[in-house]
C-alpha cells in the first residue's frame, strides 16, 4: 500500500481455544481514514476490530499504531475507543457521567470535564439530556452517548462494532450521515464493522469485504462494487443472477460458447485473470436490460444477450422486477416497464457488467447435490 | 337478579384460613406468652398479663442484650468474611471460563449435605486442639463455611447478570481491570450482593447447631439463650428471645425482596 499505514495489523492469527478465526491476515490503515470492514456474520470481522481493540489476544502476527507495537499491550493502553453493538451504556450512571468517565479517569479538573462533556452534548444533539439515565433514552439517544463517551476521550482510532443495527430503519439512515460527517470533522481514524453493505458503501472512505476469516478483497466503494475480484465479493455486493457458462480465451478476447439459452458471445477480457473452462457468470438485476424476442436493435459490442421466459412480475418500487425462467433455474432482471407473465425475452447484459470467475473446481465437488 | 355464588370459594376459604392458623398460630401464641404472667393449662388465655419479663430479659443482669450484642458481632464478622470470599470467587466463577464450573459451585453446598451434628463435633474437638473453641472467631469460621454457600452462589448470579460489554467499555475508554471492577461491575452487582450479605446475616442470626457445639458455654448467642430458657421451662423468657431474634429476619426479608431483581435470581446455580 502507498499510503504509510497509521495503524498496521500484521500476518495475526486469532482464535479461540482450537478454532482459528483469522489466519494470517494483513491490514493496513491511514491516518483519518473510515474503513468499514464487511461481511456476513461469523466471517471474523468482529473478531478482528475486538483483536484491534485488544480484547482478543492474536496466536501470532502484530499490530501496530503509529509505529508504536501495541500488540501485547491491554485495551486501555492502546489510545483507541470501541462504541459497542448493545451500546453498553452504564445504567447507573447519567448521561453526563457516562460521557466523562474517561475524561475522570484521565484525572482531568472537574471544569475541564463539564465543559468537555456539554461540548460532546451540543456536538451530537444531546443538550439537557446530562441527568438523565440511560433506560430513559431513545435508541437514537443512546447510539449518541456511546458514541459521545468514546469521542470524548479523543481517541486515537475510533472502532464501531456494528453501531446502527440496533436503529430503527430511518433512523438507521440519517445517523449514517451524522457519524460520517463528524468523523470527517474530526479527522478521526475510524474502522466500522458492519454486514450491510449500503451502510459501508454510504460511510466508508475504503471497505474491506472480508469471508471465513480472509480479506477477500478491499477498496474503494466504487472498485469493490464495479471489479469484484471474487465470485463471493460479486455476489455480496448484489451480484446474484449466476449462469454456468464454457469460456474460451483468445488473446484478450473472452467467448463465451453457446449455451442452450444463449448465443455465443465475445467480450475483452479486460484483466480478468482468467482460463479457459468452466466459469461462473455472475451480474445485478438492474444492470441487465429486458427486450421483446422481436426486438431487432442491435447488441452492443461485447454483451450476452439470454433467451427465456418472464416467469412473474413483481413492483417492488421505482422499477419492475422480473424473474426470467432459463430451463430449470431462474434469473432476476429490473426493467422500466412490465413484460407480460409466460412472455418470451432477450435478457442483455452489457460487457462492463458482467462478472466472469473461473468455477472452482473443487467447491463444484463440494455441492451435495 | 341472580347472585351467582361460586361455590369454588368454600375450599378456597378453608384452605386460607387453614393456612393463616399454621403461620400465624404459633407466633401469637409465642407474642401472648412474652406477656402472660401466669399461665397454664386447662386455660385457653393467660390469667395474668405484665411485662415483668421483658424487665429481667433487658435488666443489666440478664443475659438477653449481651447475647444479642454477641449475635451481632458474630453475624457481621460473618458477613464480612463471606463476602471478603464470595466476590472475588463469584466474579471468577462468572467471568472465567473455569473448567467444573458446575462442580465447583455445588462443592460449596458440601457443609449442606452431610448431617451438620457428626460435622460440627469434629470441628469442636479440632477447635479445641488449636485453642479456637468458645472463641467468636471459631463460630464465625462456622458460621462461614454455612454461610459461603448463598454468598457464591449469589454473587455469581449477580455478577453474570452484568454485562461482560459493560466492562468492557470501560476498558476500552481508558479504565484499568481494578477500575472497571470498582467503577462499573461492583455498583451493579451491588444489590444481589447486598442481598447475599442479607442472607448471609441471618443464617448466621439463626444458627444453633454449630454455635452451641464451638461456641457455648463462653460464647453465648441469642439462640443459645433462647435454647437454656426453653428447655429451664421459662416460655416467657424464651418467646421474648425468639422475638428478639424475628424482628432482624423480618426486617431483612422485606430488604431481600426489593434487591433481589429476578435477572439476578433467574442466573442463581448457572
Amino acid at each position: 500500500m502507498a499510503l504509510s499505514a497509521f495503524l498496521k495489523v500484521e500476518n495475526i492469527s486469532v482464535g479461540y481455544g482450537a478454532t482459528t478465526v483469522l489466519d494470517k491476515l494483513d491490514l493496513g490503515i491511514g491516518k483519518g481514514e473510515f474503513v468499514a470492514l464487511l461481511g456476513s456474520s461469523g466471517c471474523g470481522k468482529t473478531t478482528l476490530l475486538r483483536t484491534i481493540a485488544g480484547f482478543a489476544k492474536p496466536f501470532v502476527g502484530s499490530i501496530q499504531v503509529a509505529g508504536r507495537d501495541v500488540t501485547q499491550m491491554p485495551p486501555d493502553k492502546r489510545g483507541m475507543a470501541l462504541v459497542f453493538q448493545s451500546y453498553a451504556l452504564w445504567p447507573h450512571m447519567t448521561v453526563a457521567q457516562n460521557i466523562g468517565y474517561g475524561l475522570k479517569l484521565q484525572k482531568r479538573p472537574r471544569g475541564d470535564i463539564e465543559a468537555r462533556v456539554t461540548e460532546m452534548q451540543n456536538l451530537l444533539g444531546l443538550s439537557g439530556l446530562g441527568n438523565r439515565k440511560p433506560g430513559q433514552l431513545s435508541g437514537g439517544q443512546r447510539q449518541r452517548v456511546a458514541l459521545g463517551r468514546a469521542l470524548a476521550i479523543d481517541p486515537e482510532i475510533l472502532l464501531l462494532d456494528e453501531p446502527l443495527s440496533n436503529l430503527d430503519a430511518r433512523i438507521r439512515l440519517t445517523v449514517r450521515h451524522e457519524i460520517r460527517s463528524l468523523q470527517k470533522r474530526l479527522g478521526i481514524t475510524a474502522i466500522h464493522v458492519t454486514h450491510d453493505r449500503e451502510e459501508a458503501m454510504v460511510m466508508a472512505d475504503r471497505i474491506v469485504i472480508m469471508n471465513a476469516g480472509r480479506i477477500e478483497q478491499q477498496g474503494t466503494p466504487e472498485e469493490v462494487y464495479n471489479k469484484p475480484a471474487s465470485p463471493f465479493v460479486a455476489a455480496f455486493m448484489g451480484a446474484e443472477n449466476l449462469l454456468s457458462m464454457r469460456a474460451k480465451l483468445q488473446s484478450d478476447q473472452i467467448e463465451l460458447v453457446e449455451g442452450e439459452f444463449n448465443a455465443a458471445a465475445v467480450t475483452p477480457q479486460s484483466g480478468r485473470a482468467l482460463t479457459s473452462g468452466a466459469v461462473d457468470v455472475r451480474f445485478r438485476a438492474e444492470a441487465a436490460r429486458l427486450a421483446r424476442s422481436g426486438d431487432r436493435t442491435v447488441l452492443d459490442p461485447g454483451a450476452l444477450e439470454l433467451r427465456g421466459q418472464v416467469a412473474s412480475v413483481s413492483y417492488p418500487g421505482g422499477h419492475w422486477r422480473h424473474a426470467v425462467r432459463l430451463g430449470d433455474h431462474e434469473i432476476l432482471v429490473d426493467a422500466n416497464s412490465p413484460f407480460d407473465q409466460g412472455e418470451t425475452v432477450k435478457v442483455r447484459i452489457p460487457a462492463e457488467a458482467l462478472f466472469i470467475f473461473n468455477t472452482a473446481a473443487a467447491t463444484a465437488d463440494a455441492q451435495p447435490h | 337478579m341472580m347472585v351467582r355464588i361460586d361455590l369454588w370459594w368454600l375450599p378456597r376459604a378453608f384452605v386460607l384460613g387453614l393456612l393463616a392458623f399454621v403461620i400465624f398460630g404459633p407466633l401469637t401464641n409465642l407474642v401472648l406468652w412474652t406477656v402472660a404472667e401466669k399461665w397454664y393449662f386447662p386455660h385457653m388465655l393467660p390469667l395474668e398479663y405484665g411485662v415483668s419479663f421483658w424487665q429481667r430479659v433487658f435488666s443489666p443482669r440478664g443475659n438477653a442484650m449481651e447475647s444479642l450484642g454477641t449475635s451481632v458481632l458474630i453475624a457481621t464478622l460473618t458477613v464480612i468474611a463471606s463476602l471478603a470470599l464470595a466476590i472475588p470467587a463469584g466474579y471468577a466463577l462468572s467471568r472465567l471460563k473455569l473448567p467444573f464450573r458446575g462442580l465447583i459451585l455445588l462443592a460449596f453446598l458440601i457443609p449442606q449435605a452431610f448431617p451438620n451434628l457428626p460435622v460440627y463435633v469434629n470441628i469442636a474437638r479440632f477447635f479445641y486442639q488449636i485453642g479456637l473453641n468458645g472463641t467468636i472467631p471459631g463460630v464465625v469460621m462456622v458460621h462461614v463455611t454455612h454461610g459461603l454457600v448463598f454468598a457464591v452462589w449469589i454473587a455469581t448470579a449477580a455478577f453474570s447478570a452484568v454485562e461482560i460489554d459493560l466492562e468492557d467499555a470501560a476498558r476500552s475508554i481508558g479504565a484499568g481491570p481494578i477500575q472497571a471492577f470498582r467503577d462499573v461491575t461492583l455498583p451493579l452487582a451491588a444489590p444481589g450482593l447486598m442481598a447475599s450479605a442479607i442472607f448471609v446475616f441471618l443464617e448466621s442470626l439463626d444458627e444453633f447447631t454449630g454455635s452451641y457445639f464451638v461456641g457455648a458455654p463462653d460464647v453465648t448467642t441469642l439462640p443459645l439463650l433462647l435454647y437454656t430458657a426453653g428447655a429451664g421451662g421459662n416460655y416467657q423468657i424464651a418467646s421474648i428471645t425468639a422475638l428478639l431474634l424475628l424482628v432482624p429476619s423480618i426486617g431483612f426479608m422485606l430488604v431481600v425482596e426489593r434487591f433481589l431483581r429476578a435477572d439476578v435470581l433467574s442466573k442463581v446455580g448457572h
